[in-house]
């Protein structure tokens, strides 16, 4: 038991020692077509200049988990180092033939679900690796569906915190109150990765969420 | 264990927690699963722990990719309200699920190809059939 103690006091301070030098590793998590990659790339496009990955209609689009190392992000004269790790969406069915009604050829299909299954598990394997989380919610959408609450419950349990995106708010139909009453203990912030709306506001919570790390 | 068959061939398999409580994680996710694989839904008292519902999650996945014709799986989890409860029955609640697990929600998983949907909100939960 007090090797145990020492151990994890150990590991805290190295933990803090290191993270202190190094960059946060942020994860974008969430539902299918929320709009991961979009903000990850309005973020890396505002601090780098480059996207990080290609963005669909159709879900599924990010099948692997790309990153960026080493985006440097300034708020009100300080600034943070981030590993961004924008991640395929979550979810707990996949159905080739959702692609094929979408006009895409049958084997293709195929290949597409079969890759995006393999997404989801090498998104859920990375959790671990995570510094903090922003959970992407699409906010015209119900904000209770079980795999939102199943990736922030885990995110809890890793004792990792969260931060929650609520996107799409150029839409009519965006809904951030609902969000927010669905996930009363986290804070949201409502914005749109498409056209950069609220996007300090976000940065401000990213700050916030950094400091918890 | 109480089972309930419909004229459409829907099945719900009843599991009481004290069926899975001696289970561990790997173990109880095989056990539900292969439920699933035979086209039943699960009505599930209590909830898995959040890490065994992202192992589900994977093993769904793995599923997949290799059983043919299964497209993975609609889980809802309905847990009772605790804004109701007082400071002290919260404390007992949480007390009780740390030593017993979660028992005072119900679980429903059911194969993607049975369930075309669940729609959740605090109030209620929806349960479309294909």
């Amino acid at each position: 038991m007090a090797i145990k103690i020492l151990k994890d006091f150990t590991k805290r301070m190295f933990g803090l020692f290191f993270k202190t030098k190094k960059q946060i590793s942020l994860g974008f998590y969430g539902p299918p077509n929320a709009g991961k990659t979009s903000l990850a790339n309005r973020i890396c496009k505002d601090w780098t200049g480059e996207e990080i990955g290609k963005v669909s209609k159709l879900p599924h689009e990010t099948r692997n988990v790309q990153f960026k190392e080493e985006v440097e992000i300034k708020y009100k004269e300080k600034a943070l180092k981030f590993k961004l790790v924008d991640t395929p969406g979550i979810a707990t069915k996949i159905d080739y033939e959702d692609f094929v009604k979408a006009k895409m050829q049958k084997k293709q299909a195929q290949r597409r679900a079969k890759e995006a299954t393999q997404g989801i598990v090498e998104a859920i394997k990375w959790l671990d690796d995570m510094d903090a989380v922003v959970v992407v919610l699409d906010a015209t959408e119900n904000p209770y569906s079980q795999v939102n609450l199943t990736i922030v419950g885990n995110l809890v349990a890793r004792k990792i915190p969260v931060l929650i995106a609520a996107n799409k708010v150029d839409l009519k139909k965006a809904d951030v109150k609902k969000i927010e009453l669905a996930f009363p203990d986290y804070d949201v912030v409502g914005i749109s990765a498409k056209d950069g709306k609220n996007i300090d506001e976000f940065y401000e919570s990213v700050f916030k969420l950094a400091k918890k790390t | 264990m109480a089972k309930k068959e419909s004229k459409n061939g829907l099945t719900l398999q009843f599991i009481p927690f004290s069926d899975i409580s001696h289970l561990s994680s790997v173990e109880r996710i095989k056990k539900l699963l292969k439920i699933v694989l035979d086209n039943k839904v699960i009505v599930l008292q209590g909830r898995l722990k959040p890490e065994e519902e992202t192992r589900l999650i994977e093993d769904t996945m793995i599923m997949i990719g290799n059983i043919k014709g299964f497209k993975g799986v609609e889980l809802s989890v309905v847990e009772s309200n605790s804004d109701d409860k007082t400071l002290f029955d919260k404390m007992r609640f949480g007390l009780a699920k740390v030593i017993a697990g979660q028992q005072d929600a119900i679980t429903i998983i059911g194969p993607a190809s049975v369930i075309k949907e669940m729609k959740k909100d605090p109030k209620k939960l929806e349960v479309m059939m294909r």
